[in-house]
């Protein structure tokens, strides 16, 4: 135990590397396509290349003589196999709007890749082939990419709604009817801006995959998927195709990536699940990259309308918003609640009086449907209100950074209340920005781009900043009621000391990238006094962890992560009992710690956790009233939100002929409170900060006004490459959560939630020089070209 | 991403290959690196049924000098075009051009021929070889014939190859120690050029060719005669779109890029003329 005893309390907070990794470098990990089932079957779904269409008639028998097709089924064929439609899981108003929504389409298309016709066929290779000698007659109809012009219901997408219109939510919140409106009449200072979030393609590296394998006798089905959300996934396909859930196994193998988009229950899940019980044959399918782009939902896609009012001191006094947000042509598992998971969040970081005004209409359009995209609803909302804060610096003409310290929350504030009757638990945003402007040189930049930004200079210099709030850890319960969430937002481990007193961990969280077996085992190695590698952590197959909420809204550490450490403490408890009964002694007599039961005073008498766990196991001797074994189940329902926090900088230097922006240096200095191991937080940190750059700099899913989607590969869409990456600075501050006793916060979606804002504050601070103050997403050479020759006047 | 059915033949010489390809018609294609080819198959927006594989033609993998020329072969790896140090003495332009090529695995695998003759306007090799007077060596079922660069172009991704030829040697002559630049401009690194510049200048004499600027490579011929009248740099550089018909896509309006080609223009031969 030697070992053992040198690493105790010190192994969170160590940089390990992540265990999953040498399989995943190595081509071993298997992901869902991996998996070798003999005589599957393999899908093909023909899919709309028009946006907005009606079915005239569709003609499959060319496709069915072809060699190696099995079947060929359309949206009618299919339509009994469903016992509902498709689910959306938050219905956020009463009366929203939700269309049925079927895996393949019955009488019209509503999107470019909507499901029309699936193919079952020998090979995929033949299941593809067959997909060409599929006709089918489309009238079409009028697309609609306009968020603005849905709203006007000159074409109805779906005709039974009546409207475009999915619905409205709204969060007025006064000290005194009328504070906001007053507010803005009697502000020294206000703004009103108009912003755009663009659309965007999440892609995984990854794209989906999914092979569903009934059993021959009794109906059982195992249903593999690369999701992120197994166990949300068993419950609604059981749901949606009236199989009883008991019978329905979920697996998650090795997911590459999700970011929101394998969030979701697909046509695609539905259709496996559906045929290969029909056909009694495993049904198999894999989505091409360019299929990703349309048939797997998109993020983002906002139209943002905000006012700041503000004191003659620059003291924020209201805020109201307006948005329109994009729901594509149906509503996904969680899409028409993405911007509520924003609304509470346009204040930012800032010292709000009980005045704010938040309203969100949502839309369909005949586009790809739209949902969570990592930080969902949060980027957009820090987008907002940052960019808007320096608009508002601009306009009282006082360093943006000034303006931002007269309105932070202080220190001493918290635990804070705040204007929505949220608490803010924990935080610091002054000393996260001083650390952040210290990286920076701040002082020194300003320095130089006063002598630099002169009239005519060919290079522009730019220094913008965020602070931002996440509001993550989805989520309390109680909470997700208040906002009509279809589920809770608890999540449950299982820990079981093994004969051996080897550790196994059961998460019901669903790692598709983050490190959780490495994470997981760190917090149960330091409660239990183990070493890291003698505890295994099972996770994403609901036969072996039939309990879970699953891994989005970085919820995974801050409440499956705390689940465990709650496991632990009800593992060591009843050791605890074992022990004193072996010790002969009261169990308030003993401590624990680095894996051994001691009398208090008395350290010679002692029992190491391992020899409970065998006691535990043979049953022989154990105290009246104990059950045999050594495992526990627990459920840790958050008390409140996680609430990390931190102060982003980027420096950005322009050619003003060719409008190319050059970052020169990012700065990150996250919060995310007590760290499980730092080279896994600065990963995270590191991707969404590229997330978010690549939002602000390079990726838009552009649609043609026919609702063709024009960005269908990786040379059209632009995911920036490790050698288009800034160099990154990371540093952190820690302020303990208070609400879970590990002290973490979540850190999943921070750095994209910092980062759009920050690039683009930059940008506009190089240009606005020249006149320049207002720039959509993404600032590429074309628009930042195009944007200063209009503010040049043409010359 | 899986293509059309299409039979699949492995040529152990150019004869052999110009062979086959003559037997099987308008429905074959040349296999050289595939790094332009087989994306197209993929997409099936390419479905050729016979794919004719050349890229086990030794013997036409090769960099010589040829006194007034480097030769070299057209199935010569764009990563041994930029290493070359025969290349990097006698025509740097090229040299450094390859670099610039898609990404190290892209330079791995594809051709110097293979993307001359794709006539991607939108490549950094035909522009490059375009502006340095090279000429294209073509073998048919009857022997070989010359095309110069000049001429060789056709339309979007249309040459003067006739179907039952094959690019087989791409001759450029020395540049003489004349200055020189290749401007790339776009996004991302590994990205076409949303506009590019090959560019070279030797005394009187000058070359100039855009890359992306129409649907083939454009000679800037209004460019080298400008500068061969006297024009100061920045006054040549404003007939860089002359010749050109740019088309907006998802990068560029037509405007832009025309600006962009100004603006390259005049930094490559600010740089040839150091």
């Amino acid at each position: 135990m030697s070992i053992t005893q040198e690493r105790t309390n010190s192994i969170i907070g160590t940089r390990m590397l992540r265990r999953e990794d040498p399989a995943l470098l190595t081509g071993e990990a298997k992901f869902t396509n991996d998996l070798v089932i003999p005589g599957a079957l393999h899908l093909a779904v023909l899919r709309s290349p028009y946006a907005h269409a009606r079915i005239k008639s569709i003609n499959v028998s060319d496709a069915l003589a072809m060699p190696g097709v099995v079947a060929v089924y359309t949206g009618k064929d299919l339509r009994d196999a469903w016992a509902a439609p498709m689910p959306c899981a938050w219905p956020v108003t009463p009366d929203m709007k939700n269309p049925a929504h079927f895996p393949l389409a019955l009488d019209k298309v509503c999107y470019v890749g909507d499901g029309v016709v699936a193919v079952l066929a020998n090979s995929e290779t033949e299941s593809r082939d067959a997909l060409d000698a599929i006709d089918v007659a489309y009238e079409p109809l009028q697309a609609i990419t306009d968020l603005e012009v849905a709203l006007s219901d000159k074409t109805i997408i779906h005709e039974d709604l009546g409207t475009n219109k999915s619905y409205t939510w709204n969060l007025k919140v006064e000290a005194t009817e009328g504070a906001v409106d007053e507010a803005f009449k009697n502000a020294a200072f206000s703004v009103s801006e108009r912003y755009i979030q663009q659309r965007l393609i999440p892609m995984a590296m990854e794209p989906r995959a999914v092979v569903a394998v009934p059993q021959p006798f009794g109906g059982d089905i195992t249903l593999y998927s690369a999701t992120q959300v197994p166990h949300i996934l068993k419950v609604m396909t059981a749901i949606t195709l009236g199989i009883p859930e008991h019978q329905l196994r979920v697996v998650a193998p090795s997911v590459g990536g999700g970011f929101g988009s394998k969030l979701d229950v697909y046509a695609e899940e539905l259709l496996c699940v559906a045929l290969s019980r029909k056909h009694g044959a495993p049904v198999r399918w894999v989505e091409e990259r360019s299929e990703n782009t349309q048939a797997t939902i998109h993020g983002r896609g906002q139209i943002q309308n905000i006012e700041l009012a503000a004191d003659k001191d620059g003291k924020l006094t209201a805020v109201r918003v307006r948005l329109i947000g994009d729901m594509g042509a149906y509503l996904q598992l969680v899409t028409p609640g993405v911007p509520l998971l924003g609304a509470f969040l346009y204040a930012g970081v800032y010292d709000l009086p009980v005045a704010y005004d938040f309203s969100c209409t949502s839309v369909f359009t005949t586009m790809t449907p739209t949902d969570a995209y990592r930080g969902a609803g949060r980027p957009e909302a820090t987008y907002a209100i940052e960019v808007a804060m320096d608009a508002l610096a601009r306009k009282m003409n006082i360093d943006p950074y000034e303006l931002r310290k007269r309105n932070y929350i202080k220190k001493e504030q918290f635990p804070y209340t705040a204007f929505s009757g949220l608490t803010y638990d924990s935080g610091d945003h002054l000393a996260a920005a001083e650390k952040a402007m210290g990286h920076a040189d701040y002082a020194a930049v300003r320095k130089k781009q006063a002598t630099q930004n002169v009239a005519g200079a060919r290079k522009r210099l730019g220094i913008g900043m965020t602070s931002y709030f996440e509001m993550c850890g989805l989520a309390p319960s109680r909470v997700l009621a208040s906002l009509n969430y279809g589920a809770g937002g608890w999540e449950s481990a299982t820990v079981r000391v093994l004969p051996t007193s080897k550790v196994q961990v059961v998460t019901g969280t669903s790692p598709h990238g983050q490190g959780h077996e490495t994470s997981w085992a760190m917090i149960a190695a330091e409660k239990l006094g183990v070493a890291p590698e003698d505890v295994d952590v099972l996770h994403s197959d609901t036969a072996i962890a039939p309990l879970g909420l699953d891994t989005y809204g970085s919820r995974s550490l801050a409440v499956g992560g705390v689940a465990i450490a709650g496991a632990c403490d009800k593992v060591i408890d009843k050791a605890r009992l074992i022990a004193a009964h072996q010790l002969e002694c009261a169990a308030e007599d003993l401590e624990f710690a680095q894996g051994t039961f001691s009398v208090k005073g008395s350290p010679d008498k002692a029992v190491p956790l391992a020899a409970i766990a065998f006691a535990a196991f043979t049953a022989h001797n154990l105290p009246d009233g104990v059950e045999p074994n050594l495992e526990a189940q627990y459920t840790h329902d958050p008390k409140n939100f996680s609430w990390p926090f931190g102060a982003h900088i980027c420096i950005v230097e322009i050619d003003t002929e060719t409008g190319k922006v050059d970052v020169l240096k990012y700065i990150a200095v996250d919060d995310c409170g007590i760290q499980i191991n730092p080279l896994i937080v600065e990963g995270q940190v590191h991707g969404g900060v590229v997330q978010g750059l690549a939002q602000a700099l390079y990726e838009e899913a552009v649609y043609d006004t026919d609702g063709n989607l024009k960005t269908t590969n990786l040379a059209e869409y632009l995911v920036p490459a490790a050698c288009d990456v800034p160099p990154i600075t990371t540093d952190f501050t820690v302020t303990p959560s208070p609400t879970n006793q590990l002290g973490v916060k979540g850190v999943g979606e921070a750095g994209t939630i910092g980062a759009a804002s920050t690039v683009m504050n930059a940008v506009i601070d190089a240009l606005s020089g020249l006149g320049v103050t207002k720039l959509d997403m993404p600032a590429s050479p074309n628009n930042v070209w195009k944007a200063i020759q209009a503010a040049q006047g043409g010359k | 991403m899986i293509p059309a059915a299409f039979e699949y033949k492995r040529a152990g010489s150019a004869e052999e290959a110009i062979n086959l390809i003559g037997q099987f018609g308008d429905e074959a294609k040349f296999l050289a690196g595939g790094h332009s080819l087989i994306p197209l198959m993929k997409l099936r927006l390419a479905q050729p049924t016979m794919l004719v594989d050349i890229g086990r033609v030794k013997d036409l993998s090769y960099i010589k000098d040829a006194g007034d020329h480097i030769a070299i072969g057209a199935l010569t790896r764009h990563m041994d075009v930029e290493k070359s140090p025969v290349l990097s003495q006698h025509v740097p332009l090229l040299a450094h051009a390859a670099g610039y090529v898609g990404d190290a695995q892209v330079r791995h695998r594809g051709t110097i021929g293979g993307s001359i003759a794709h006539a991607d306007p939108a490549g950094d090799i035909p522009a490059t070889t375009l502006a340095l007077g090279a000429t294209y060596v073509v073998q048919g079922p009857k022997g070989r014939r010359e095309i110069a660069a000049k001429d060789f172009y056709k339309g979007f991704l249309e040459s003067a190859l006739a179907a039952d030829e094959m690019l087989v040697e791409i001759k450029v002559p020395k540049m003489n120690g004349a200055g020189w630049s290749f401007q790339k401009f776009n996004r991302r690194a590994v990205d076409w050029a949303i506009v590019g510049v090959a560019a070279w200048r030797n005394n009187g004499d000058s070359g100039v060719a855009l890359v992306n600027m129409g649907s083939t490579p454009v000679l800037a011929s209004a460019v080298s005669s400008a500068l061969a009248k006297g024009a100061s740099v920045a006054d040549a550089a404003a007939h860089a779109a002359d010749d050109a018909e740019p088309q907006a896509d998802l990068n560029a309006s037509v405007e832009y890029r025309t600006h962009l080609a100004k603006v390259l223009v005049r930094r490559a031969l600010e740089q040839a003329s150091k």
